[in-house]
């Protein structure tokens, strides 16, 4: 098989044109900008590929949910102040039921920031982001292989649940290259029934987010919950890494989490903490009781964000007070070294004992 | 435990390259590998630094708060980074623009005129590749049939010509340095 | 006695730009803080910086000033302005912040007629994410996203941002200058000084656009990127005057 050795920006627009991608739209930020000029330089000579650089996010989001009500496969990227924009297309997108890609290539935050590798969106990916009762999908991978391979399902999902769906990374995973291999892209699996292409002989559809009638809206509110109850069942995705043994288990996801596992394995070279790692793919849906199950046997959790807590509480609310979660934080762009995580969760385990 | 190594110079000497393509002959030959550019406003006033990370295992962070090796094309580059050097590691110095002497006793330096040597061939660019020869020989970190084989499918095999300069610049530099 | 003919303006600060070498930006500053300290209005002034390569302007002018998100200076301009009446206040912005993103909020300021001044830094790309095409890059012009020049059914047209906000009746005054030569730099400086006095007698909205290098995404030396401008750049965007209302202005235009 065919290995390449690309930076995470570009690994995703080609991921994305190989999944038949075939309308893109997006406006220059760092650290995600590579991504926007793969498409720019790859978009149009794929079939019937659209390249866009809109006049802003906002412009963006609308864009592909234009051109996904009328049936292509639909991205947009940016990184967390241009998400923060295109928040008012996600409500829309989910309220609408279109199915559509998102990148967030975060960077440190609130407002203007940095452009350093960050988690502080988590919240904003995965409580919706938008106004209203609405979720998404967030993947958070944590290579560039996975990058590619959750590229390509985002997709998919997107598809089956027409719904729209997150790619959640930051900037260290945009612009790091690793060998990656692309896997077949599955073929489309998709209803044209919700599709707009002019009405023809038949009878005339209308995708709207506007439902007047309270009842109609609460009925529409509780279509979308049930749909998510059903991702929630079906689509939790995570990883465990030496869990079996562990007499603490560090929760981390993306690039947190590959600097959690360089840590672990010091640690239990030197023989200092028989550590072990939880690992959400799926931010949202967040991996609740797989993670609880692992509150039976170990009692100590120590939580690992570049934020100052997001996703702890997550894992408050999966482990329910059934063990001990302590935390340590990196926000604003700071991504400590595998050694130095180390030294953290040894100082933490031995005060613990 | 990855072996890690960082390119810096000027924005035109081709320091992304001299990264990318150990990265990529390191791949080649089977090895788990990361490639880390600067990116963004520290690119700003024309500077570039790489890191490379090559290991037999996954590789946590793509960062190296403490690099092996040390490849220094301008002198603003020794200063940012030797002092990060690991111990008994090596610093490459671009010894036709760089005068200053390292700071370190404790790491090796491997002083290289590839900027003239690359004038000498009359090809002023290929100072990178003439590096990269010597970097290659000292470190041992992939053959040189494997880092050329890399180069050329890197860059293409379109020219014939292109690729016999790149593989003499290679050997220019992997013959400079005594064993 | 020595006598002093060139200085750094008193209210630059002592920082070092960040700007590339031959980067317009840094003589834009320079003329901005020049006309501040000749009016004497350094202690009545709050400038906006934007999104791009001045997003650290405040770095540089000793006055007081307030970040605005990317594209939005002129909706916080009119915020501080409409609170404080009697204070001068600016916004700082590139093409891509001006004309692109934030094109809503400069449109709508122009056309209330808010009495600010907008300083207009067009050098054809996106300086600051690294060359990407901006709403006033010129047809067939190379940018990392526009790997094949701009295309004009693909990417659409250039953007000339006087010429469209002079329609409005808001504007009271508009012209486009360049830092091509030391001639052209005394023009813009004029041009910085009369918008200044616009909106001391509160005509109403004033911008001055300045063409100006970026030698590192346009890949070219300083003097080819000046070189650029007077031959190319200039021809799709001609230096010109606008609007102008002001009452020496409207004379002029009777005499004709
Ligand atoms: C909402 C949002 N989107 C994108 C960005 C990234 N960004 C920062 S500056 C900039 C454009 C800069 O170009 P321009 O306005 O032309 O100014 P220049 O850098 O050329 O001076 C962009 C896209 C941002 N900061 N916020
Ligand atoms: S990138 Fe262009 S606009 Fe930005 S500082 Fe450099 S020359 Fe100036």
């Amino acid at each position: 098989m065919n290995k390449f050795l690309m930076s995470g920006n570009n690994i995703i627009g080609e991921a994305a044109i190989r999944a038949g991608c075939r309308f893109y739209a997006g406006y220059p930020i760092t650290p995600q900008n590579e991504l926007t000029e793969y498409m720019a330089e790859h978009m149009r000579n794929a079939e019937g590929g659209v390249f866009i650089q809109s006049e802003s996010e906002v412009a963006a989001i609308h864009m592909i949910t234009g051109a996904a009500a009328a049936g292509a496969r639909v991205m947009t990227s940016s990184s967390s102040p241009g998400i923060s924009l295109k928040q008012e297309g996600i409500s829309s997108l989910a309220a609408c039921e279109l199915p559509s890609v998102i990148v967030n290539i975060m960077r440190g935050g609130p407002g203007l920031g940095n452009i350093r590798p960050a988690q502080g969106d988590y919240f904003q990916a995965t409580r919706g982001g938008g106004h209203g009762d609405y979720r998404t999908i967030v993947f958070g991978p944590a290579t560039c292989q996975e990058l590619a391979d959750l590229t390509m399902d985002a997709f998919d999902l997107a598809d089956k649940y027409r719904t729209p769906v997150m790619i959640l990374a930051d900037g260290m995973m945009g612009q790091m290259m690793e060998p990656v291999i692309f896997k077949k892209p599955k073929p489309r699996q998709y209803s044209e029934n919700f599709m707009l292409r002019g009405a023809g002989d038949g009878k005339s559809k209308i995708i709207r987010g506007l439902i007047l009638d309270a009842i109609d809206m609460e009925e529409h509110n509780w279509k979308l919950a049930r749909k998510y109850e059903v991702i929630t069942k079906s689509e939790i995705r995570y990883e465990t890494y030496q869990t079996d043994d562990a007499e603490l288990v560090v929760v981390a996801y993306g690039t947190a989490a590959r600097i959690a596992k360089g840590a672990i394995k010091r640690l239990r070279e030197h023989n200092k903490v028989k550590a072990g790692l939880f690992r959400p793919i799926t931010l949202w849906p967040f991996p609740e009781t797989q993670l609880r199950s692992l509150s039976g046997k170990i009692k100590d959790f120590l939580v690992f964000e570049m934020s100052t807590g997001q996703m702890l509480e997550d894992v408050r609310l999966s482990l329910q007070g059934y063990a001990d979660i302590g935390f340590h934080g990196r926000p604003g762009g700071a991504v400590p070294t595998p050694a130095e995580l180390a030294n953290v969760i040894a100082r933490y385990y031995e005060k613990k004992d | 435990m990855a072996t890690k190594a960082i390119f810096s110079g000027f924005g035109g000497q081709g320091v992304l390259m001299m990264g990318y393509s150990l990265a990529h002959s390191a791949m080649n030959k089977g090895y788990h590998v990361t490639f880390l550019p600067s990116y963004g406003a520290e690119v700003r006033g024309g500077t570039a630094n790489c890191t490379v990370a090559i290991a037999e295992e996954e590789i946590a962070s793509p960062v190296a708060s403490e690099p092996d090796y040390l490849v220094a094309m301008n002198s603003p580059s020794l200063f940012t980074f030797q002092n990060k050097i690991t111990a008994g590691g090596v610093i490459f110095l671009n010894s036709s623009i760089i005068k200053d002497h390292p700071n370190r006793p404790d790491v090796d330096i491997c002083s290289v005129p590839c900027s003239e040597l690359a004038e000498e061939m009359g090809n002023s660019r290929v100072a990178n590749i003439i590096m990269m020869g010597a970097f290659i020989k000292k470190t041992g970190i992939v053959t040189a049939e494997i880092y050329l084989q890399s180069l050329e499918s890197i860059l293409g095999s379109k020219k014939k010509s292109a690729a016999e300069i790149n593989r003499r610049a290679f050997s220019t530099g992997f013959d400079y340095l005594k064993n | 006695m020595a006598k002093v003919i060139f200085q750094r303006p008193k209210y630059l600060k002592e920082n070092v730009f960040h700007y590339c070498p031959g980067c317009g930006h840094s003589i834009a500053h320079r003329l901005i803080a020049e006309v501040i300290e000749e009016m004497g209005i350094r202690g009545i002034t709050i400038g906006v910086p934007p999104a791009g390569c001045a997003v650290l302007a405040y770095n540089y002018f000793d006055l007081d000033m307030i970040e605005a998100q990317h594209g939005r200076g002129p909706a916080l301009a009119t915020g501080l302005k409409r609170t404080l009446p009697d204070r001068f206040v600016f916004s700082y912005q590139g093409d891509g912040d001006l004309a692109a993103i934030g094109i809503a909020e400069s449109f709508h300021a122009a056309n209330r007629g808010e009495n600010i001044t907008v300083f207009f830094i067009n050098n054809a790309v996106y300086g600051m994410t690294g060359g990407q095409m901006a709403p006033t890059t010129i047809l067939e012009q190379r940018t990392t996203t526009t790997p094949a020049g701009r295309h004009k059914t693909l990417d659409g047209y250039p953007v000339k941002v006087c010429e469209l906000l002079s329609q409005l009746p808001g504007v009271a005054y508009a012209q486009r200058c360049t830092l091509t030569s030391p001639a052209q730099v005394n023009k813009t400086k004029k041009a910085i000084r009369k918008a200044f006095q616009c909106q001391k007698d509160a005509l109403g909205f004033s911008i001055v656009e300045i063409l100006s290098p970026c030698p590192t995404n346009w890949k070219m030396s300083p003097i080819d990127a000046c070189k650029w401008i007077d031959e190319v750049m200039s021809k799709e965007f001609p230096l010109d005057v606008f609007k102008d209302i002001t009452p020496a202005a409207q004379k002029n235009t009777e005499a004709v």
